[in-house]
């Protein structure tokens, strides 16, 4: 081991950068696995039902909870100044240019990431991906790039059923159990949403599943490469807790870098 | 006789935690003949996989030429490297069966991903190899239904599908109880003497795979010794081989699983 702090900050610096390099390498092979043929169109499906349609029961809950909570706190804090009436305005688009493609790509990286990471990891390390190779298989074609193509797919269809739900659940709050009425409510929401807020949220969803089936298929596959992660099943499970911690933290960085651009 | 593979010069690094590199295979020769089976053996950690993923362009060497029936193979990438490895099969060591797929998927894939054949071309192809397997009503199953041994049949299977001129072994019997082992050998003696492929076996279990061996390579500290037969291991005046003898070929001439 190195003892000197500058040889260690050096060694740091060089596996950071060669790991960001593999990565970017993985994201072009993972491209380019979509122009290849035969395209395996029933693997994408398999894929957008497993990340889609899987995921809609914990995207319904945790959207129809965080509408309520926001149609309760909203209302209280605009009955301050007398804005009850704009409480729909304010939940439509908190939902739709920040909460809702954050929150759908924050579960998504903790079921379907987390899922992929583990899935790669062990074919990685029983020789699978290998095997693929040897067989003169493209594994980027084969089973990458489906995966890839299915969560640019299903991210921003999770997101806009998340923002419907939590608007819903928004309503349920807001009109059910306090007195705004379902005029004004529906009437904020239409008004002060525009094509652009919209337009803002899809490109979030779309870039936040673009990072979160990048980070966690590409831990997965470089899971013996990873400086740390130990051996076996071990490393599995180090390597998905990671993915799942770096797809998550790079959504927040990514949402802010996004928001200050387009907004 | 004509080379399968050959090694000339090949250098092989990996980097130490200390910055340092530690040679894997540190400018070796050597040539393994068409249609013969060699065993490569060696302690762990001495780089008889590395050699293995060299061949089939897992890896790339650090200098040195590598052929592969006397074609320059030296940093093959993308087509050239996929067209390379269709001469290939590999047994793996714990067979790298895919787990979500049935006995008869993951024999079929490769005839699905690399010919043209229709869906009842490959149906009746890989019923004929799972009979020539003995694997005949486990179609069905999932890899982790199976024994190790069957597992090892599967992957075996799979890697016949294809035709290939040269098959690797990585440790075959690894994990196998001694009545599995046998079934393995006896296996490898068939499937070879009906295909008459060149075999590369790299393997722990010595004496015994010796029994297979035409040609056996010895690798230490990233050089290699390359051995015409089994036996003239034993003539050998370097002490690491001496060494090597007295702790794995006690028997060698008693053993005789394989007839």
């Amino acid at each position: 081991m190195k003892s000197n702090p500058i040889a260690k900050l050096g060694d740091a610096g060089l596996y950071v950068l060669t790991d960001l390099g593999r990565m970017a390498i993985f994201l072009l092979m993972s491209f380019r696995g979509s122009f290849r043929r035969p395209f395996r169109l029933k693997e994408l499906v398999r894929q957008v039902h497993f990340i889609g349609a899987g995921s809609l029961v914990v995207i319904f809950f945790t959207a129809l909870s965080t509408g309520m909570v926001l149609g309760l706190q909203g209302y209280y804090s605009l009955n301050k100044f007398g804005a009850g009436g704009m409480l729909g305005s304010a939940v439509s688009l908190t939902l739709i240019m920040e909460l809702g493609p954050v929150l759908t790509a924050l579960m998504v990286a903790g079921r379907a990431g987390s899922a992929m990471c583990a899935e790669i990891g062990i074919m990685r390390i029983s020789e699978q991906i290998d095997a693929l190779d040897c067989m003169a298989i493209d594994p980027f074609r084969y089973f990458i790039t489906p995966k890839f193509l299915a969560m640019i797919i299903a991210m921003p269809l999770l997101t806009a059923v998340f923002d419907v739900v939590g608007i819903a659940g928004g309503y349920i709050a807001g009109v059910g159990l306090m007195d705004v009425s379902p005029g004004s409510f529906t009437q904020g929401m239409m008004t002060s949403v525009t094509n652009h807020d919209i337009l803002l949220g899809v490109v979030k969803s779309f870039v936040f599943g673009l990072l979160v089936v990048w980070i966690c298929s590409g831990r997965g596959y470089f899971v013996r490469e990873i400086r740390g992660a130990g051996f076996g099943a071990e490393s599995v499970s180090r390597v998905t807790t990671q993915a799942v911690v770096l797809s998550s933290i790079s959504v927040l960085v990514f949402d802010y870098l996004i928001t200050a651009v387009l907004l | 006789m004509t080379s399968a593979i050959e090694f000339k010069n090949v250098v092989k690094t990996f980097s130490k935690r200390d910055g340092g590199l530690q040679y894997v295979l540190d400018g070796v020769d050597f040539s393994i003949p068409a249609g013969k089976t060699t065993v490569i053996a060696g302690g762990s950690g001495q780089g008889k996989s590395v050699t293995l993923k060299l061949v089939l362009g897992l890896m790339q060497a650090d200098s040195g030429r590598i052929f592969i029936h006397g074609n320059d193979v030296t940093g093959f990438r993308g087509t050239n490297l996929e067209r390379l490895r269709t001469q290939f099969g590999v047994l793996f060591q714990g067979a790298a069966l895919f787990d979500s797929m049935t006995v008869f998927e993951n024999v079929a894939l490769p005839l699905q991903e690399r010919t043209q054949k229709s869906e009842e071309e490959i149906r009746e192809r890989v019923a004929a190899t799972l009979a020539q397997f003995e694997l005949t009503g486990h179609e069905e199953k999932y890899p982790a239904q199976l024994s190790g041994g069957m597992k090892k049949r599967v992957g075996l299977a799979r890697a016949m599908q294809l035709n290939p001129s040269i098959m690797l072994f990585d440790e075959p019997t690894t994990g196998l109880d001694p009545v599995m082992t046998q079934e393995i050998y006896h296996l490898f003696v068939k499937t070879k003497a009906e295909f008459g492929f060149t075999s590369v076996i790299v393997s722990h279990d010595i004496p015994k795979i010796f029994n297979l061996a035409d040609q056996v390579i010895l690798l230490n500290n990233g050089r290699m010794d390359v051995f015409d037969s089994p036996e003239e291991i034993q003539w050998s005046e370097k002490p690491y081989i001496q060494e090597f003898v007295q702790k794995t070929m006690g028997d060698i001439y008693q053993s005789h699983l394989v007839e």
